[in-house]
């Protein structure tokens, strides 16, 4: 079965699988002070060193998480919060138009229920934040900014934006800034110290780990309200029992996805040549979204006019080709694409298109078993060829005479 | 065949649905998402177009073993049934969007893209009894009489019911809560739905008012002539209504009164006692025939005016642009815009004639 969704998740890898289920198995709760608590607190604290050195952070710096929308969700709410306990001026919240929901929807709510200033970083064709973008949106009132979050990379195009550069420009200002790296982590290269961020969410399951684990870097002088309140745990910043199994999964994956990353980067690079070879052969109008180049090596997106995503993801669901149709879901429907519309395209385009996605376990076969069907799918996802049954009042005379 | 269950996420169509994986088709399931912004009609378990009834959907074709998917099917219903809902009312008319719906969205949108992905038909849960003589379809109301849909499926042509699959209508309601119970779909108890799917609290007059705003005129006894009272627009009534006229003073013969008409040019609404309001004669435009056969000369049927009820005795006869209907019995409460269906008798049920719209009554 072709699985070209590896964006909404990819399979676990068995050295992952393998270090979870042997801690399930352990008794001891990372915070209890007997013998079996001090191993399990010994083995989550290694972990915590590990994922820093593999992200470019300091242990002190990880807090670790449900996942990625987790992350998202504390970085924005957590650092507005304490941004604005510190100086009621500061409501504003400028966060990119091509943003995951886990991060738009967020700031929306900011916006609607804690009085924050919702301010829509605006891409260019190719969905990416220009540095000129956050600096005219800073404008001459930098002391009203909050906080700034930009994704490191698409999760629909793969677009990567210029993360540090912006950093730079809001630092300048002393404003944080938070990236969601959730796409780029085990492609791209990602550097926490380096970027100049001030907070970063990660998460297990895109990298081979488990779903519902996952890490925020909160820089240590980044002032951040919990979300969640309790026991206390991860500086005090995300209570809840240290989850050793998952976390122990997720770094187990994260090391082995850091390490392979550059023949992994250089495998999916060379897999979606194949697929957009494929892809353009199989239906010469297609449209393939995103940048040019330097975009995540995984991720192909790609318009097919005239068809609607979701009816074509069915057809390719039917000859055994899952995809998707790269938008956020509400009750599985898909709406057209937000990422598309701020890049500039019509709701039709940004309605007509799907999102195929490599990962560890891809082959050729899974990328020329697409090129096989997508020339029939997608004449049957446009209809051609069947008659109208819709009607005009007009019609319906002229039945009868 | 290869066939494509609409499933609502309510009992009928998952066992509809059932019951086509058991005939030996290859079923998917697809749930139609109506509303632009899912969870903002109906909620809990009555509408069509929660989250909630696209999961419950989602977990019957789980229970069958079926692909399933939700598609979008917002823009086409605001455009082909909200918006006509609304533009009939303006107009001084009473639609039946579940009608239009069938036509325009179940068993012509859906059906479209279905048979462009190579299935052959669209199963439904509707109550209708829909079976091929020569390649003709005759569709019949089902043996579920309290339950029967032939109605609102009455207006689709003899190709869309030619791609259509109704497995229900043999069966009564409570057969087929009790074949749910007995499969283990758990949608078994839910409760039926009911009224218009886009009017989340009932309320069409509130929903009518508030996207057509005020339209102001007056309400007067037909007989007399004399104006009664004002009103806020003529789409705030419709014709055979009885109930929250907002006329304070009582008729002289102290009988209640009912709307008889509605002229929206002038924004009039013409009120007056019940035999005021009995139709003998009714003139239609917009004639389906479902079976594919058209009326030649006079006939003798049954027509139904209503989803339920409004049936009397009838002749039906074909004139330029539509059909004439004499009632052998006359009935009360015939608003055009409305959906005519005539039956003729037949030994093995009911079976539907022709379907029109109603523009005139005498």
């Amino acid at each position: 079965m072709p699985y070209l969704d590896h964006a909404a998740t990819t399979p676990m890898r068995p050295e992952a699988v393998a270090v979870l289920t042997e801690a399930l198995r352990a008794a001891g709760n990372p915070s209890s002070l007997h013998a079996s608590g001090r191993a399990a607190r010994r083995r989550v604290e290694e972990a915590r060193e590990s994922c820093a050195a593999r992200l470019g952070a300091r242990a002190s710096e990880v807090i670790f998480t449900g996942g990625g929308t987790e992350g998202d969700n504390l970085a924005v709410k957590g650092i507005y919060w304490a941004r604005r306990a510190e100086d009621p001026r500061r409501r504003r919240v400028l966060v990119s138009a091509v943003e995951h929901h886990a991060v738009l929807d967020t700031a929306e709510w900011l916006r609607d229920h804690e009085e924050a200033e919702l301010v829509v970083l605006g891409v260019d064709a190719s969905g990416r934040v220009a540095p000129e973008e956050l600096r005219a949106a800073i404008g001459d009132d930098p002391d009203s900014v909050a906080l700034v979050s930009v994704m490191l990379a698409n999760n629909e195009v793969g677009t990567v934006n210029p993360v540090r550069e912006l950093a730079a420009i809001a630092a300048g200002h002393g404003i944080p800034v938070h990236t969601d790296a959730v796409q780029a982590v085990g492609v791209l290269e990602v550097d926490f110290a380096a970027l100049g961020v001030a907070a970063l969410s990660c998460s297990a399951h895109k990298i081979g780990g488990p779903v519902g684990a996952g890490a925020l870097l909160l820089r240590r002088d980044t002032a951040c309200t919990p979300v969640l309140h309790g026991g206390g745990q991860e500086r005090e910043v995300r209570s809840g029992t240290l989850a050793t199994a998952t976390i122990l999964g997720f770094v187990r994956a994260l090391e082995l996805a850091v390490s392979e990353r550059e023949t992994h980067a250089g495998e999916l690079a060379r897999l979606r040549a194949l697929l957009l070879t494929a892809v353009c052969a199989a239906v010469p109008d297609a449209v393939v979204n995103g940048p040019e180049h330097g975009g995540l090596p995984g991720i192909a997106h790609v318009s097919f006019p005239g068809c609607r995503g979701d009816t074509l993801l069915a057809a390719l669901d039917a000859r055994g080709i899952e995809c998707s149709t790269g938008s956020a879901c509400t009750a599985g429907v898909s709406r057209p694409s937000h990422v598309l519309l701020a890049m500039g395209a019509d709701a039709e385009a940004a309605r007509g298109c799907l999102r195929f996605s490599l990962g560890h376990t891809s082959t050729d076969a899974d990328v020329s078993a697409l090129g096989e069907v997508l020339g029939e799918a997608v004449t049957g996802a446009r209809g051609r060829g069947v008659p109208s049954l819709r009607r005009r009042k007009t019609d319906r005379v002229k039945e009868m005479s | 065949m290869k066939v494509l269950a609409a499933m609502s996420g309510g009992v009928d169509s998952a066992v509809a649905a059932a019951r086509a994986v058991e005939a030996g088709h290859e079923v998917t399931g697809v749930h139609m998402a109506l509303s632009a912004k899912p969870g903002t009609l109906r909620t809990g378990s009555r509408g069509c177009c929660t989250i909630e009834d696209a999961g419950d959907a989602r977990r019957a074709a789980d229970m069958l073993g079926i692909p399933f998917y939700v598609w979008d099917f917002s823009e086409e219903f605001t455009e082909e049934v909200v918006a006509d809902f609304l533009a009939e009312y303006e107009r001084g008319r009473t639609p039946n969007p579940c009608v239009r719906c069938n036509e325009r969205i179940k068993f012509a949108a859906l059906l479209e893209r279905a048979i462009g992905l190579g299935f052959d038909a669209v199963c439904t849960g509707h109550y209708a009894r829909l079976s091929t003589v020569d390649d003709s379809p005759e569709l019949r109301r089902s043996v579920d009489e309290g339950k029967d849909q032939s109605y609102v499926l009455a207006s689709l042509t003899a190709e869309q019911l030619r791609h259509s699959l109704f497995p229900l209508g043999g069966s009564r309601k409570s057969e087929v809560r009790a074949e749910a119970e007995r499969r283990g779909l758990f949608v078994a108890r839910k409760p039926d739905s009911h009224d218009i799917c886009f009017i989340a609290d009932g309320d069409t007059r509130g929903f009518v008012e508030s996207r057509l705003g005020t339209r102001p005129g007056t309400i007067v006894d037909d007989e007399t002539g004399e104006v009664l009272a004002e009103h806020a627009g003529v789409h705030g009534f419709t014709v055979g209504q009885r109930k929250g006229i907002g006329v304070e003073a009582p008729a002289v013969d102290g009988r209640p009164r009912y709307v008889l008409s509605l002229e929206p040019v002038t924004a009039t609404v013409r009120v007056g006692s019940r035999d005021r309001l009995t139709v003998d004669e009714i003139e239609c435009s917009e004639v389906i025939y479902p079976g594919g056969q058209q009326l030649a000369g006079p006939a003798e049927v049954t027509v139904q005016i209503r989803a339920h009820g409004g049936v009397a005795p009838a002749v039906v006869a074909p004139v330029e642009d539509g059909v004439t209907v004499h009632l052998r019995e006359s009935i009360s409460g015939v608003a055009p815009g409305q959906k005519l269906v005539a039956y003729t008798e037949s030994a093995d049920g009911d079976l539907a004639l022709l379907a029109a719209t109603i523009d005139r009554t005498a």
